[in-house]
């Protein structure tokens, strides 16, 4: 099939999309079963401390209600927590609901009311009256002592080992900066609830769950709740918004398991939007960053400093450094990493975990540095720039972050801005222009992923994966996939994802679905292409002229009745590349904006971003943009908006629901343009696909916190940054 | 959500009646904040009088050239209609800057002066709160306050009122229409929200037997200018930091003949202050003029811990929505910029 006939590289509108709009697309909450309970979740209103009583005479009489748990009363479950390791948990002690009377974050599951109805079982939950003896918390990062973690998370790059002598660089450079940032905690809420059905039967439990791994959900159950022997089917067909909560197994699925064994009744656990604030959160951090150059701008000294917030029962690390060492040239870099405990649940990973939280400091360093030296800031990056990943002595596989420069800054118009702060000026409102570069991991999944594909005797290839869609137009790009590599309209093509039963995948996570489990399909497809060529030669049925389909319809037809009804299958399977060692990879992007700040209100606008991406070969520009785009509108609300306020005196997340927890609305957001620059990559993955679910997110809190200072003159080291912010700096400024 | 008894109200006397015969009833008419409130378990009325049936959703023109809002009229139909679009464009330019399109939809006019405040330790049960439980405490105070009250707080409750539409119903010296079980009742609305002092949980000074029929505009001003100029944490759907609704005449001579002007997002109650507006009678509308008017309006402002960026950001929003008013370019709600 020659290129002009190929369906990967085109925009297909996303093949889920009908579905979703026809309301076909099931979610975890919306599966019909028959005779189906009802939980909620009683959650603690104390910080740290013991359950002393639970009353439950109030809600026992509640109409509907058919049972309500606590750890007095819970099932039996193995009280060693090593078991309940999960396939993306960091060191520590998993958090198990309801398994004694500790209190360990506000928020925190105490009881589990089940009902015959989801109103009935609300209800009755405000109706159980609990007791606490409260100790201490701590809350307030800035008042928590930092220590360096003792054991690494697996699947996080450990920090780097200092290279040359960074202090004394920085001592004796010509130009310096120093400076502190810090990033406040930000929730996950995709528009879907976590949320839980499950459908017990004596021989099998299925077990409809909001998450990004079906497999890993079905072995942690299997052990959690001994369900060894019986067969357990997770069932995660659509998610609306995975961003890494889904990685995984949450409390919902817990205790909606946890219920239905109790009861041997199906249950569903929906959780309401208010109780999402205690699933986990992309940790707060302190960060200080000091950078040396000489006069130049070659950099001489990059030291970065970041202390996280964790829980006080698990180590969350996120790589929040993972680019400090190798984005610029540098042969001086001194990089800590440390972490602080606080009475919250555990941190988890939220969408370029770690990387768009150190890069905010990394990159508005660099703009600060370029200030310091008169320099340009893209200039300032461009004399940095890096061909080599020097931390790992390795050169990347592909790295077109030049390219990403220039067709972002000439998009942007980059060449007509004036150098010097408040210099930019319409009307009442200051104009800047800021830019970031952003980095994240082209990383192929550690784990195996296969795939499955079946030609059906109505004529159709079936492609069949445990991985799931999280809203990203996985469907939709391994229908691509394998269209081509079936040489068949991709109207022939089905695909099944998101269920346990089927071909093994690992998490969906680390933009690396694309790359890995489409190489598991393209792998399938070409078994599975080989032996029906074989077998049509065989046949006598294969008649192709150039340029064709593999075989038509008929031939098919043919093909199977002289198989008697009989289906032809293969299956892929993707290991991790034995390349890893000799190249690093990485997606890159250039990311240029634009605000308008009402200085004596302190009112900002987003006015334009252009983000300019290489991210290897692009399966689908429409699925990919849209991901790039709903990347930078999460940039956008983690520069401006989002903010988990804790309330320190009482240890409590005070932020409840959208009313409180702001994202940004679409006033806030103006024109984005994306660009994907060029990049062939033949050494990172099969497809040469790097993914795209990342990278949209990293550079763009840093390039408006830039534009903010190239429009006030304020530097805005601390996000978000909100109206008060602002305020304060104008008026320390004047 | 506390299990009620649901009734619908065929008529008003019906209405003041099982309001009377119920005393911790509610009045049901949009629905979208007591709904929320209910589910959260903040309010926890034991009966639902639906008022939705009554006759209460006209627009008419009252004797003396104002006009009359029935109680039921829904804030979209409030902000669209012509009478108000053209003779009180500063109540529809309020109301457009406040929540959504579908939340305008639903909302109605008694259900928006009626609103609760935001406050986050008032919609969370499992916090102490003493405008929700009486003598339980005020979190806020000690914590986070970065959005309370500079005006007008008391030691027990520095919440602030979230609405819109009442901050310009207070510039436009609107009256509001009740009834009871003795009659009819108009309360000015100045007097209608009332600061928190110690009692917090009364909001206003409504009877709880009483119903809101509707508001009443004073009669048309001519050539009068106007603005509403909100300023809040993103650029559409979210409550006030501050707003301002100024409301001014400027006679031949330049000089300013009518000033009233409100603060919203500030108090616990649409803030005025009728001794500054006074000063501004006569005078030149100039920046130095209004500079002046804003610093003695925010005179007895006092800030919590994380507040005080709030008194400054006031005088600053008046100053420039009077400037907006007196050249006669009102911020405009869909264009975010602020000119």
């Amino acid at each position: 099939m020659d290129q002009e006939q190929t369906v990967t590289g085109k925009s297909i509108f996303r093949i889920d999309g009908p579905p979703k709009v026809r309301g076909e697309a099931k979610y975890a909450a919306e599966y019909k079963v028959p005779d189906l309970l009802h939980a909620y979740v009683v959650t603690a209103s104390i910080a740290k401390g013991r359950i002393l009583s639970i009353d439950l005479s109030a809600a026992r009489q509640f109409p509907g209600v058919v049972e309500i748990l606590s750890h007095k009363n819970r099932p039996w479950f193995w009280p060693v927590s090593f078991l309940y390791k999960d396939a993306a948990g960091p060191p520590g002690k998993p958090f198990m609901p309801l398994y004694d009377d500790r209190v360990h974050f506000s928020g925190q599951p105490v009881a589990l009311v089940i009902a015959e109805s989801y109103e009935a079982a609300r209800d009755a939950a405000a109706l159980v009256g609990v007791t606490y003896k409260a100790e201490p918390h701590a809350t307030d990062l800035a008042r928590s002592p930092a220590f360096i973690p003792r054991k690494h998370r697996i699947g996080v790059a450990p920090v780097p080992h200092p290279t040359g002598d960074a202090d004394r660089a920085f001592a004796s450079a010509p130009v310096k900066i120093e400076a502190a940032y810090t990033t406040s905690p930000e929730n996950h809420h995709p528009m879907e609830l976590f949320a839980t059905t499950v459908e017990w039967g004596d021989n099998i439990v299925t077990v409809y769950d909001k998450t990004q791994s079906p497999k890993s959900v079905e072995l942690f159950l299997k052990v959690a709740f001994r369900l060894i022997g019986r067969k357990v089917r997770v069932v995660s067909s659509y998610v609306g918004g995975g961003f890494g909560l889904g990685l995984r197994p949450q409390q919902s699925v817990f205790l909606a398991v946890m219920a239905a064994k109790s009861l041997k009744r199906s249950v569903r656990l929906v959780l309401p939007r208010d109780h999402m604030f205690a699933l986990g959160y992309r940790a707060n951090t302190v960060q200080t960053v000091s950078l040396a150059a000489d006069e130049k701008g070659r950099l001489q000294a990059i030291r970065h400093k970041a202390i996280a917030a964790t829980s006080q029962f698990e180590d969350a690390q996120d790589p929040i450094l993972l680019f400090s060492a190798s984005l610029y040239r540098c042969d001086n870099v001194k990089l800590n990493y440390e972490l602080a405990k606080l009475d919250t649940v555990s941190p988890c990973d939220m969408r370029a975990p770690g990387a768009a939280t150190g890069m905010f400091a990394l990159e508005s360093a660099m703009d600060e540095l370029a200030y310091a030296l008169g320099a340009d800031p893209l200039a300032l990056r461009l004399t940095n720039y890096t061909e080599r990943d020097q931390s790992e002595n390795r050169p990347f596989s592909s790295k077109a972050l030049r390219e990403c420069y220039a067709q972002g800054s000439e998009r942007f118009g980059w060449d007509k801005r004036s150098h010097a702060p408040r210099s930019m000026r319409e009307d009442k409102e200051l104009i800047g222009w800021g830019m970031a570069t952003g980095a994240w991991e082209a990383a192929m999944s550690p784990a195996p992923a296969r795939a499955e594909v079946r030609l059906r005797s109505d004529g159709k290839f079936e492609v069949t994966s445990s991985i799931t869609d999280i809203g990203t137009g996985t469907y939709t790009i391994l229908s691509q996939i394998a269209a081509d590599e079936l040489e068949t309209p991709i109207e022939r093509i089905v695909v099944r994802l998101g269920d346990s039963a089927l071909p093994f995948n690992p998490i969906q996570g680390g933009s690396w679905t694309a790359a890995t489990s489409g190489a598991a399909v393209q792998s399938a497809c070409r078994k599975l292409k080989a032996k029906i060529t074989s077998q049509a030669k065989k046949a006598g049925v294969l008649d192709r002229r150039p340029g064709t389909e593999l075989l038509s319809a008929s031939a098919l037809a043919d093909l199977l009745k002289l198989r008697r009804g009989g289906e032809l299958s293969a299956t892929g399977t993707m290991f991790s590349p034995p390349f890893g060692k000799r190249f690093s990879s990485a997606t890159h992007a250039a990311v240029f904006a634009e605000v308008r700040v009402d200085e004596e209100l302190s009112v900002v606008r987003v006015t334009r971003i252009v983000c300019a991406v290489a991210a290897g070969r692009i399966l689908n520009p429409t699925t990919a943009r849209s991901q790039i785009i709903g990347a930078t509108v999460m940039g956008i609300g983690k520069a401006l908006h989002e903010d988990t306020a804790y309330d320190h005196n009482l240890g409590r997340c005070m932020a409840h629901s959208f009313g409180d927890y702001h994202i940004p609305s679409n006033a806030d957001v103006y024109d984005i343009d994306v660009v994907f620059v060029d990049e062939t990559d033949t050494q990172v993955s099969p497809l040469g696909v790097k993914g795209v679910g990342e990278i949209g997110v990293v550079a763009v809190a840093p390039a408006i916190a830039n534009a903010i200072f190239h429009a006030t003159g304020q530097r805005m080291r601390d996000l978000p940054i909100t109206i008060d912010r602002l305020a304060r700096a104008r008026s320390r400024a004047s | 959500m506390k299990r009620f008894t649901y009734v619908r109200a065929v008529s008003i006397d019906q209405a003041i009646e099982s309001l009377s015969v119920h005393p911790d009833a509610k009045l049901l008419a949009g629905g979208t904040n007591l709904v929320d409130l209910m589910k959260y378990d903040v309010a926890t009325p034991t009966t639902i009088i639906d008022i939705n049936d009554l006759p209460l959703r006209e627009i008419s023109e009252t004797a003396d050239g104002g006009l009359r809002i029935g109680a039921l009229v829904t804030n979209s139909d409030v902000a669209v209609h012509p009478s108000v679009a053209r003779h009180y464009p500063l109540l529809a330019s309020a109301i457009l800057a406040g929540a959504s399109a579908q939340l305008r939809n639903a909302a109605t006019v008694a259900g928006n002066l009626m609103q609760r405040t935001r406050c986050s330790y008032f919609y969370d049960v499992l916090t102490p709160c003493n405008k929700r439980a009486p003598g339980s405490g005020c979190p806020a105070r000690p914590g986070l306050n970065r959005n309370h009250a500079i005006l007008g707080a008391s030691e027990l409750c520095v919440a602030t009122h979230p609405s819109d539409m009442c901050v310009a119903l207070a510039a436009i010296g609107a009256t509001i229409i009740v009834q009871g079980p003795n009659g009819l009742r108009a309360i000015p609305l100045a007097d209608f929200h009332r600061l928190p002092g110690d009692a917090p949980e009364k909001d206003t000074t409504l009877f709880g037997n009483e119903v809101i029929l509707g508001i009443e505009l004073p009669p048309v001003l001519e050539h009068h200018r106007y603005s509403y100029l909100k300023i809040r944490d993103r650029l559409s759907y979210a409550f006030a930091i501050v707003s301002a609704a100024v409301w001014l005449t400027i006679d031949d001579e330049a000089a300013i003949s009518t000033a009233q002007i409100a603060l919203g997002g500030v108090a616990h109650k649409p803030w005025r202050n009728t001794a500054a507006e006074a000063l501004l009678i006569g005078r030149p509308a100039s920046r130095v003029n209004f500079e002046q008017f804003a610093s003695m309006l925010l005179s007895g402002a006092v800030a919590l811990s994380e507040n005080d960026f709030k008194i400054d950001l006031a005088r600053r929003t008046v100053v420039r929505a009077l400037e907006q008013a007196a050249s006669r370019t009102p911020q405009s709600q869909s264009d975010k910029r602020i000119h």
